[in-house]
């Protein structure tokens, strides 16, 4: 069974449609970076996922369930996705554990202590334990970014989603989010990922997908894709990113 | 940064230290000593100094306007609570979202509507002379509660835009954070926009609570003896409009430790988005 497929997703925003008809599965442990230029559709494609958006026609399971149609418990699909958003989004007004909690109290029905338990445990593995009393504003992007990772970890989700998650960052801030990915990935979480680091896709992904103007052109092996792409848009975009140093 | 720039942040009364501060107080004297010498040499000032400052009918006075004054703070005291809380369901009705709610959106826009619009003094005297008018068995004819009632109906509208304005300025990225980790609505509401909108607009909302408090003196119209009522009375027996000033001095008297406080919070919470800090 796929823990992901997408079905022929259509999305418009007004008379601008942003994903015109997206094929797209995931196997279980599977990692796929999505890749392509900006208002490429990457990011409306996991919103749409995530249930965010709602989609105009086609169809999206998640563990072979039709998150799509109607009647769902969008609430109860949304737990098992996590998604992290490329401007962090932590609640200012909550300190790390409390953003961390929130989640496993309000909708997995957890106690206090047990859900600090678990939050404490998440936060230790990924070196943020002493940061659980601070407030986001306290932190650097890349503690953020850890610390919103961790909260979409809380619900234990099986399917990860990331949102361009080190484009707000300072560069020397992005490997520690890199490294935490990537440490996901060594633990078998099934994620999908858009992002703009070339270098990390190649490294990290189990298979490449180019989106260009809401169409998913082209999908392979990362060293397929990036070392012979067959599109000529792929192509294009490749030496683009190449030309700015970041491949 | 330099010295004086920090020290302007820190108080915003004076607007600097040191030497600015001498400047800030000669020109202070200067300007009231000016005033006064206008105020006291104008031809009809010995009349004005009798009619409104008598010190004999302000030691005379002034307990029993300070007694009356008791009555206006308790009005605005519950008139506040109930104010804060029907505000925020007013303003939540308003972001409630999608067609079913239309209804329900109508309606809090109809209220906020026609509520601010009416002059206060004239809902006072609607909800004090037309309620017992229709004689209504279980409905009071308390003038005392119908002037307040009428103060919280017209300051909820205020009130309701505040909330709503501190509603509307919380990102959509929190709701999207909220509603991604499996939250409700309603929880994404009550855990995350609200305690953050809140926060934001306790100056303005603190602002609206001076107005309010200035205008229980309007309940004077319908009879209850508050403080203005009270100096009205007072007025009329002495022939004289000192208990003005006393009523006057009551309400800076309660008005100007908010005003500072609201000052203060404003100050602090600029500080702590500078400071890149929490709200």
């Amino acid at each position: 069974m796929s823990a992901l497929v997408c079905e022929d997703v259509h999305k418009s925003f007004g008379s601008l449609e942003v994903l015109k008809g997206i094929d797209l599965s995931l196997e279980d442990h599977e990692v796929v970076c999505l890749i392509g230029a900006s208002g490429s559709g990457k990011s409306t494609l996991l919103r749409c996922i995530n249930l965010l958006e709602r989609i105009d026609s086609g169809r999206i399971s998640v563990n072979g369930q039709v998150v799509t149609a109607r009647g769902v418990d969008v609430n109860r699909v949304r737990r098992g996705i996590g998604i992290v958003f490329q401007s962090f989004n932590l609640f200012p007004h909550m300190t790390v554990l409390q953003n961390v909690t929130l989640a496993p109290r309000k909708v997995m029905g957890l106690g206090k202590r047990e859900a600090e338990e678990q939050a404490l445990e998440l936060l230790s593995r990924f070196g943020l334990e002493d940061k659980r009393n601070e407030y986001p504003d306290r932190l650097s992007g890349g503690q953020q970014q850890r610390v919103a990772i961790v909260r979409a970890l809380a619900t234990r989700p099986q399917l990860m989603l990331f949102d361009e998650v080190t484009s707000a960052l300072d560069p020397e801030l992005v490997a520690e989010v890199l490294g935490v990915i990537k440490e996901l990935a060594e633990g078998g979480m099934t994620m999908l990922i858009a992002t703009h680091e070339m270098g990390f896709a190649r490294d990290i992904a189990h298979r490449v997908c180019f989106l260009d103007g809401g169409v998913l052109l082209e999908q392979g092996r990362p060293e397929d894709i990036f070392s012979n792409p067959q599109e000529p848009r792929t192509q294009q975009f490749l030496q683009r990113i190449i030309a700015a140093g970041r491949l | 940064m330099n010295e004086d720039d920090r020290a302007g942040r820190g108080s915003l009364i004076l607007g600097g230290a040191g030497r600015n501060v001498s400047i800030a107080v000669l020109s202070t004297l200067v300007f009231f000593t000016v005033l006064v010498l206008v105020i006291v040499n104008a031809p009809g000032w010995e009349n004005v100094k009798h009619t409104f400052f008598d010190p004999k009918v302000f030691r005379e006075y002034f307990r029993t306007i300070g007694h009356a004054f008791v009555l206006n703070i308790k009005i605005f005291l519950v008139a506040e609570v109930l104010i804060l809380i029907l505000a925020l369901g007013l303003a939540v009705l308003r972001s409630l979202p999608g067609p079913v709610f239309f209804p329900l959106r109508l309606m809090a826009i109809v209220y906020t509507d026609v509520f601010r619009g009416i002059p206060t003094i004239l809902l006072v005297y609607l909800f004090g002379f037309g309620i017992p008018a229709l004689q209504l068995s279980h409905v009071t004819k308390d003038p005392v509660k119908l002037g307040a009632a009428a103060l919280v109906v017209i300051y909820t509208a205020y009130v309701a835009e505040v909330y709503r304005a501190g509603i509307e300025s919380v990102h959509p990225s929190q709701e999207a954070a909220s509603r991604s980790l499996g939250l409700t609505r309603g929880q994404t509401l009550r855990t995350v926009i609200l305690p953050q909108a809140v926060r934001r607009v306790v100056p303005p909302l603190l602002n609206d609570f001076i107005g309010l408090q200035k205008d229980t003196a309007l309940l004077a119209v319908i009879g209850p003896v508050e403080a203005l009522q009270r100096a009205t009375i007072a007025a009329d027996t002495e022939f004289n409009y000192t208990p003005y000033v006393i009523t006057a001095f009551f309400f800076v008297l309660i008005t100007i430790p908010q005003a500072r406080f609201t000052d203060w919070l404003i100050n602090r919470q600029r500080q702590r988005r500078m400071a890149g800090g929490q709200l």
